[in-house]
């Protein structure tokens, strides 16, 4: 006989309701893992979506995420030409902010070489960009769809392509266009400013500038090597994938990640109280029962039995409550929330030990309570 | 095992003290009684005199100071020292236990509520199961197998607490304030339940009872006063 599932039986409404709200907690602690690994993921998408091994930016700079960098673009053609390198792109990055069906649209705008490394990892629907000027590639959190116009700066863009889940550090989603149209949209100045510029003679100044050249290199060639042979020309500095991964999550968002990290771990914390205090609660409601099993014979393993099935019960359904509940509303969130079947089981063994170590409290209060108790009034 | 003749309960200078020095508190002092098979019998005393100690003691959940102890012809107590370590099966085996509100685990239905102490002692689900409503049909309440706790009346889950009490057969049945909670036409029924109980299964039935509508209903009353075993009577001479 089953004493833990005959009690929960009895008592099922004030169980499941017991469930839900914990579900409801541990959806709550799912959720910030998830906003925790999805601005990890977020920061890192950008610079892992062109698929290279090198950074070449402005020397004694992080960029070009961490800091600013501007880099002539024809240094795109002496980095392909260096030993070890197969290819070599220049790329742009700018934030701008355009009008879309009545709202504002905040963009993070790549311009970038369409034969070359930097554009989207992947076109979902659509085509990539086939013309060299006023043709997009937006990620699907723009709420942009094929065939859409959009303005951009003095420019008007159709977009013939979509991606998906490229978004910066901020969270503002991407738009891919070609390189001469990125740098027209930054250094382009309005008619009148270009004409206070013209009188000013500082016209002619070339706008071929970059803020990154990006390569890759061949197979055998090793990314630390290349890395000092670009930084021997001075000027220049030269992250490798794995640094810029590293300036990425250590730097850029560190602020942001330590704070959600610090919040999701002080919900745990709350969490493993309540669940404490619930199992704790469940057992001395029960107190009398467990005297008089104990006093009519039960063995104490019936009892801790009782008590860690409950716990654990409890647990693994609050869990699976909350696990559903996060999956099936995780793509409303505004920002990505990425949960890995590592950080669902993470969880999971975390919610099991706090069980246990919860039915621990409830087990020593039963296996305490002298069996005596059970008479009298 | 005992004869007919031997008693199924016998208190050798049972003591059982509480704190040391001026805090001491004497609630058993050098108690002996003996409780024949067949025998209903109650201890009866004013608050404090040391009834439900006794029946603490005998029940094996209290450990005493000093004295012996025999219970269905066992020696489980010598000197104030517990000679059997395993209580809990000595309990689930040879003593059943009656409450003043009944006890009944409230998440079980009355036949559950029989047959887990069944289980406890190695009962396979089959078996306690049947045993549970035979002893619910010789309780007369087994038209209520399937009610919970809550939906019994008084007289009706007291007698699924008698039923659950005889569940191992034992010989020894300790009731703390059996009527306490009910009228005087239910306690006169389970006052009749437990005296056929003794006679026919030859059991010990000792009743720790304030119910002075019930004292005609036992063969012998023990009254307690101070610890000490003051008197021992008859019923017919409390009547």
């Amino acid at each position: 006989m089953n004493l833990a599932y005959r009690d929960i039986r009895h008592n099922l409404g004030r169980f499941l309701l017991t469930c839900v709200g914990l579900g409801l907690l541990l959806g709550v602690v799912l959720a910030m893992i998830g906003i925790y690994r999805g601005l990890v993921v977020d920061a890192l998408t950008i610079a892992r979506a062109p698929g290279v091994d090198l950074w070449v930016v402005e020397a004694n700079t992080r960029g070009p995420f961490a800091e600013a960098s501007r880099i002539p673009g024809d240094l795109r053609e002496a980095v392909a030409r260096i030993a070890g390198v197969a290819s070599a792109g220049s790329i742009t990055y700018q934030t701008v902010e355009s009008e879309h069906r009545g709202g504002k649209l905040r963009l993070y705008v790549i311009g970038y070489e369409p034969t070359r490394p930097g554009g989207p990892p992947e076109i979902t629907e659509g085509r990539g960009i086939a013309r060299s000027h006023y043709e997009l590639v937006a990620d699907r959190s723009t709420g942009l769809t094929l065939g859409d116009r959009i303005q951009l700066g003095r420019s008007t863009f159709s977009v013939v392509g979509l991606t998906r889940y490229q978004v910066n550090s901020g969270g503002d989603p991407a738009i891919y266009i070609t390189l001469p149209d990125a740098q027209k949209l930054q250094f382009d100045l309005a008619p009148p400013a270009a004409r206070v510029q013209l009188a000013r003679g500082t016209s002619g100044s070339s706008r071929d500038t970059v803020n990154t050249v990006v390569a890759r290199l061949q197979p055998n060639a090793s990314p630390d090597a290349v890395a000092e042979t670009v930084r021997r020309w001075k000027h220049l500095a030269a992250i490798t994938q794995q640094a810029q991964e590293l300036i990425l999550t250590r730097s850029l968002v560190d602020r942001a990640r330590r704070q959600i990290g610090l919040f999701t771990s002080l919900l745990l914390a709350v969490s493993a109280v309540i669940i404490a205090l619930i199992i704790y609660t469940m057992t001395m409601e029960k107190l009398r029962q467990i005297a008089t099993l104990k006093l009519i014979g039960a063995p104490d393993r019936t009892i801790v039995g009782m008590i860690v099935q409950q716990a654990l019960a409890l647990g693994f359904i609050g869990f699976g409550i909350g696990a559903m509940l996060i999956v099936s509303i995780k793509d409303y969130f505004p920002r990505r929330v990425v949960l890995e079947p590592d950080n669902v089981l993470a969880l999971g063994f975390v919610v099991f030990a706090v069980c246990l170590a919860a039915s621990g409290l409830g087990v020593r209060a039963a296996l305490r309570i002298d069996p005596a108790s059970a008479l009298g009034g | 095992m005992t004869t007919l003749a031997d008693p199924l309960v016998r208190l050798d200078r049972i003591s059982k003290h509480f704190g040391e020095g001026e805090t001491r508190v004497d609630a058993l002092r050098a108690v002996s009684l003996e409780v024949h098979p067949g025998e209903v019998v109650a201890l009866l005393g004013p608050s404090g005199s040391g009834k439900t100690t006794l029946l603490n003691v005998i029940g094996c959940i209290l450990d005493p100071s000093s004295g012996s102890m025999e219970l269905d012809g066992e020696l489980v107590l010598k000197d104030g020292a517990w000679l059997r370590r395993d209580l809990k099966r000595l309990r689930l085996d040879k003593i059943g236990f009656i409450f003043q509100f009944h006890n009944l685990i409230p998440f079980l239905d009355a036949t559950d509520n029989v047959a887990l102490v069944l289980q406890l002692a190695g009962a396979d689900a089959t078996t306690a199961h049947e045993r549970a409503i035979g002893l619910l049909k010789y309780l007369e309440v087994d038209h209520r197998r399937q009610a919970m706790p809550a939906k019994l009346s008084g007289g009706e889950a007291q007698r699924v607490a008698i039923a659950r009490a005889l569940a191992n057969k034992p010989r020894i049945i300790l009731a703390d304030e059996p009527t306490a909670a009910l009228d005087s036409k239910r306690a006169a029924i389970v006052m009749d339940l437990l005296r056929r109980v003794a006679v026919e299964q030859q059991a010990a039935i000792i009743a720790v009872t304030h119910d002075e509508k019930i004292f005609d209903r036992f063969d012998r009353i023990f009254s307690l006063r101070d610890g000490w075993l003051e008197s021992e009577t008859n019923s017919l001479q409390t009547a």
